[in-house]
């Protein structure tokens, strides 16, 4: 694997799991449980888009095939998608989505910090906008696990059973591949079995001040990074696709 | 005037596309425009990764420059340094009140500043209703004297 080969994998994993959880959020628009809310998730997958979209482009750049950010996003099948399963996941009730959205924007604030110092200069452009909306997103979503959690008997009931259901897909996060542990070496991206104490703590602390307890590891799959996807995803690809496969070229 | 300075005055006039208000130079949005032989080079950067609006400005300084002469125009988009709201001007900070919106912070105060004054009355009893309003650089607050909510352009740093 060259060194371009090496930073166009890492910013497409990136940029996937930007793609694809903002694709999950848009999901909520005008079916939010409050207007101020419909605003804040749609905003929070307009940043997503908007990174991804930076991600993608450079991704396209570094692999040097000709593939532009919509190359990348509406014509790969299912198997060539880098991203992790967690941002994959059904929305299900807004606790899930909350839940969701704590433990990856979570994860990807220290990600993103790790990145500031990359040896790739677009990513460390990239993560230096990322990180102050990022920051965003993960106040939101602790806000929420907060009110949601330490609120009423069936808000905390179904906000403990989110957080359950979504608590397997954490460890793929944390995983090390040849890829992850060349571009840690090579100064390209963070480590992120390094980032796990740190989200341990934080996510922790929310979970506690929310009232939560802490699920039990249990199983992790894992093959996102692969191109091994849950079963929601390929009718998620086939929503996002369909325009652009069907109408190629399609301009207004 | 020389012609790079003309050319750089035509650029600075297009307007934001979300707040006509205000010129892409009173936003910081402009980073620089300079001649390249007969190409005019504009360099732009994104408030936030996912603002629409870059498109629209882009296509904006296009048409301006092409309106005005000047055939070969290429706007590039400038990430680093990222932007921040200390890159609105003084221009841009009275222009935003002006419009009912209250301007960020000043550059070297404290990002979540203990009083935003109401842009109409210019109360400082004012209080956040929500972190999101219109836009995503803006939060909607409400004046405790005279009642009005308002946005709140946010200081990003």
């Amino acid at each position: 694997m060259t060194e371009a080969q090496l930073r166009a994998a890492c910013a497409l994993r990136l940029g996937d799991d930007g793609l694809i959880l903002s694709h999950r959020l848009a999901e909520w628009s005008s079916l939010a449980p409050e207007l101020e809310e419909d605003v804040a998730l749609t905003n929070i997958a307009l940043d997503l888009l908007g990174q991804a979209r930076m991600l993608l482009t450079h991704a396209g750049e570094l692999e040097g095939r000709g593939r532009d950010e919509d190359g990348l996003a509406y014509l790969r099948d299912e198997r060539e998608f880098v991203n992790c399963l967690l941002v994959e996941q059904q929305n299900g009730d807004f606790a899930v989505t909350i839940a969701r959205q704590l433990l990856y924007s979570t994860h990807q604030l220290g990600l993103l910090e790790g990145l500031l110092g990359s040896t790739d200069p677009t990513l460390a452009a990239v993560a230096a906008k990322a990180v102050k909306e990022v920051a965003y997103h993960r106040d939101h979503a602790a806000g929420w696990t907060l009110r949601l959690g330490d609120g009423t008997e069936e808000s905390h009931r179904r906000m403990q059973s989110a957080v359950e259901r979504m608590w397997p897909y954490a460890a793929e996060l944390f995983e090390s591949d040849d890829v992850v542990r060349r571009a840690a070496a090579a100064g390209v991206a963070p480590d992120p079995a390094a980032l796990r104490p740190a989200w341990d703590a934080a996510v922790g602390a929310v979970l506690v001040e929310a009232t939560l307890s802490r699920p039990q590891a249990s199983w992790a799959p894992s093959g996102g990074r692969r191109g091994l996807h849950t079963e929601c995803f390929g009718r998620l690809l086939a929503e996002m696709q369909h325009l652009h496969r069907s109408h190629a070229g399609a301009r207004w | 005037m020389d012609a790079a300075e003309r050319v750089r005055l035509l650029v600075a006039g297009v307007a934001d596309p979300e707040i006509p208000a205000l010129t892409i130079e009173d936003l910081g949005i402009l980073r620089g425009v300079r001649l390249d032989g007969d190409t005019v080079v504009v360099e732009i950067t994104p408030t936030y990764s996912g603002c629409p609006a870059l498109a629209a400005i882009r296509a904006d300084v296009e048409r301006r420059l092409h309106e005005h002469g000047h055939a070969e125009v290429e706007v590039r988009a400038v990430l680093s340094p990222a932007w921040t709201t200390d890159r609105i001007t003084d221009r841009g900070r009275r222009r935003l009140a002006a419009q009912g919106i209250a301007p960020p912070p000043p550059p070297g105060t404290a990002v979540e500043p203990s009083a935003v004054p109401c842009p109409q009355c210019g109360s400082a009893h004012t209080e956040l209703l929500s972190r999101c309003a219109a836009t995503p650089c803006q939060a909607l607050r409400r004046c405790g004297a005279c009642l009005e909510p308002f946005p709140h352009f946010r200081a990003h740093r």
